[in-house]
């Protein structure tokens, strides 16, 4: 009962907290570093049923929040009333991530041994760590078994985690845009970022909470990211060669939409997301690698879960080879699984934007994990 | 294709499976063959298909279903993986039907091919007499927009079986509602074979 309570006070309190890993229990982390406390930020939305069957968890990416549904959710078009994620149907929890900025501990975090902010003193995380925290969250709420587990990019990941390490625990697995591990191409794209938070004098090596913070670098990290969340269709569809109405008396000042756009983008982020957790998340997305050493056709064996593995056309951040071996993955395992790759221009951002789709596959094939439809007799 | 022609189709194949075993349908549409051998012989059921609307509708039946093309092989499966592969009303229209043939061979412990007959009787007297191509039910669509990549008759499909050393273990032809048993190059309009290697 407590935790139908918990997820029905959501209305009065929309961001709720979780806090664990008192000393001396504190979580161990896979750098061998040990965290603690933990607090953890969620969004709840929706009912939860007398069996606790119906809930789904659902992970952001790389600078998302808690605030997936309603108004200003990053997901609102998918999750709500109604949606492919139907809150009238389901309960939904978005968890944020350790690490991160909104709400959970990470490296602004107050570290309680010494009363100041972590900064660089903050440990490695990994995309494991995160998905165990988030277990901690799911069995404090109640939850034996989730029926699903949704998420994009850095939240695919979390899916994939989820179904290697807590297998038992979810009834489905829903890993969009995501990838198994990063490619040197990703991993260079997210070092040319941090290596411009820390050349901005103001970074500090980390320790910047006292003085102004790092956001010069930070902006042109951001800039670098939503270059390769877009694609070339979409930003020629988006600013062409337009050019900006005031053009300053600067020779260099941002002559072109699109060098406008990126500026706003830039400097809009640094208010809202902090430079350390831009460096701490990007590692523990470099480091990911789901296949550990292990076979391809290994990794995801002995899972239950049905998988849908979505994909984008012009998604050339993760591209839709790397969704087509995590649907190899699954078939090697004999993992029910199925993949779909969808006709999109918006590059990497698809799948905040390509809702129209991702509702039809989604919401039928949750229907489907609800209702227990499977594939044949032995899944 | 008559609907008729289809359900007699899908019968075939399904009293060709045995229950419980696994079935890869290679083109599965939306799901109808697999959807029918689930229900009637508790398959273990997975779908390739190339149209995203077609992947929309399999999910929605809470198939196994993978975006595809079929031309590029199936190495996400192992030698002998499954049961049955089935090819139905899909070879002639891939780019590569050997290809697919010897990869569905590879994956497959036995292979369910159909295809429609471009011999049938009908086409022959559309070529013959009419000097056109045939357009008929089992091949209803004008010559410049159709999927269909290959013609390929009956006779010819089991020449090709000899060639490659495939054995050919059940043959049925089919036209409209009933199986054909007196010259089936000219009068079946659909082939269906089950194979092995």
């Amino acid at each position: 009962m407590e935790a139908k309570k918990l997820i029905t006070n959501q209305k009065t309190n929309p961001t709720q907290n979780y806090t664990f890993a008192y000393p001396p229990d504190e979580l161990t982390l896979d750098s061998g570093e040990k965290l603690g406390q933990i607090t953890l930020a969620y969004e709840t939305y929706g009912e939860l049923n007398a069996k606790k069957s119906n809930v789904i968890l659902i992970l952001h990416a790389l600078t998302g929040d808690t605030h997936a549904s309603g108004p200003d959710g990053w997901w609102e078009n998918l999750i709500g009333p109604g949606k492919g994620i139907d809150t009238d149907k389901y309960s939904v929890v978005c968890s944020n991530v350790i690490g991160g900025c909104k709400g959970s501990t990470g490296p602004s975090s107050t570290n309680p041994k010494t009363g100041k902010p972590y900064g660089s003193s903050f440990p490695l995380i990994s995309i494991g760590n995160m998905v165990e925290a988030q277990k901690h969250l799911v069995e404090h709420l109640g939850i034996e078994k989730l029926l699903s587990v949704v998420g994009g990019s850095m939240g695919g990941m979390q899916v994939l985690q989820w179904m290697v390490s807590y297998p038992d625990k979810i009834r489905s697995a829903i890993p969009i845009a995501t990838t198994l591990k990063h490619t040197p191409q990703q991993i260079a794209f997210n070092e040319v970022g941090r290596q411009a938070v820390m050349a901005d004098p103001d970074w500090r090596n980390g320790d910047y909470y006292n003085h102004a913070p790092p956001v010069k670098g930070l902006a042109v990290a951001r800039m670098i990211g939503h270059i390769t969340y877009m694609s070339d269709t979409s930003m020629t569809e988006k600013f062409g060669r337009k050019t900006c109405a005031d053009k300053g008396p600067f020779k260099f000042a941002a002559d072109f939409e699109v060098e406008g756009y990126l500026r706003y983008r830039g400097d809009n982020f640094v208010k809202r997301f902090d430079a350390n957790s831009y460096l701490y998340l990007t590692k523990a997305i470099d480091n990911f690698n789901i296949l550990n050493g292990h076979p391809l056709g290994s990794v995801f064996r002995g899972l239950k879960a049905k998988v849908l593995v979505l994909a984008f056309k012009s998604d050339w951040l993760y591209p839709a080879y790397q969704s087509q071996e995590i649907v190899k993955a699954c078939k090697l395992a004999g993992v029910d699984a199925s993949y779909c790759e969808i006709t999109s221009t918006y590059g990497h951002d698809s799948f905040l934007l390509e809702t129209e789709q991702e509702t039809q596959l989604i919401g039928s094939f949750l229907k489907a994990v609800a209702n227990g439809n499977g594939s044949g007799s032995h899944t | 294709m008559t609907k008729q022609t289809h359900i007699i189709e899908h019968k075939v194949i399904s009293s060709w499976i045995s229950s419980g075993a696994s079935v890869l349908n290679l083109g599965c549409g939306g799901g109808e063959l697999l959807n029918l051998l689930i229900k009637n012989k508790q398959v273990h059921a997975q779908g390739v298909e190339l149209s995203e609307q077609a992947i929309h509708n399999c999910v929605a039946a809470g198939l196994s279903v993978y975006q595809q093309d079929i031309d590029t092989g199936l190495t996400e499966y192992g030698g002998k993986s499954v049961d049955y592969v089935i090819l139905n009303q899909t070879l002639q229209q891939v780019k590569k039907p050997d290809f697919v043939i010897k990869e569905a061979l590879r994956v497959g412990k036995k292979v369910i091919v159909g295809f429609p007959n471009f011999c049938y009787i009908t086409g022959r007297i559309q070529i013959f007499f009419g000097g056109k191509v045939p357009v008929s039910p089992s091949l209803p669509y004008e010559w410049y927009d159709t999927p269909n990549l290959h013609f390929l008759s009956i006779a010819d499909f089991k020449e090709y079986c000899k060639k490659r050393n495939i054995t050919i273990e059940k043959v049925a032809i089919i036209s409209k509602n009933h199986a054909v048993r007196v010259l089936p190059n000219l009068f079946g309009e659909v082939g269906l074979f089950l194979l092995s290697k």
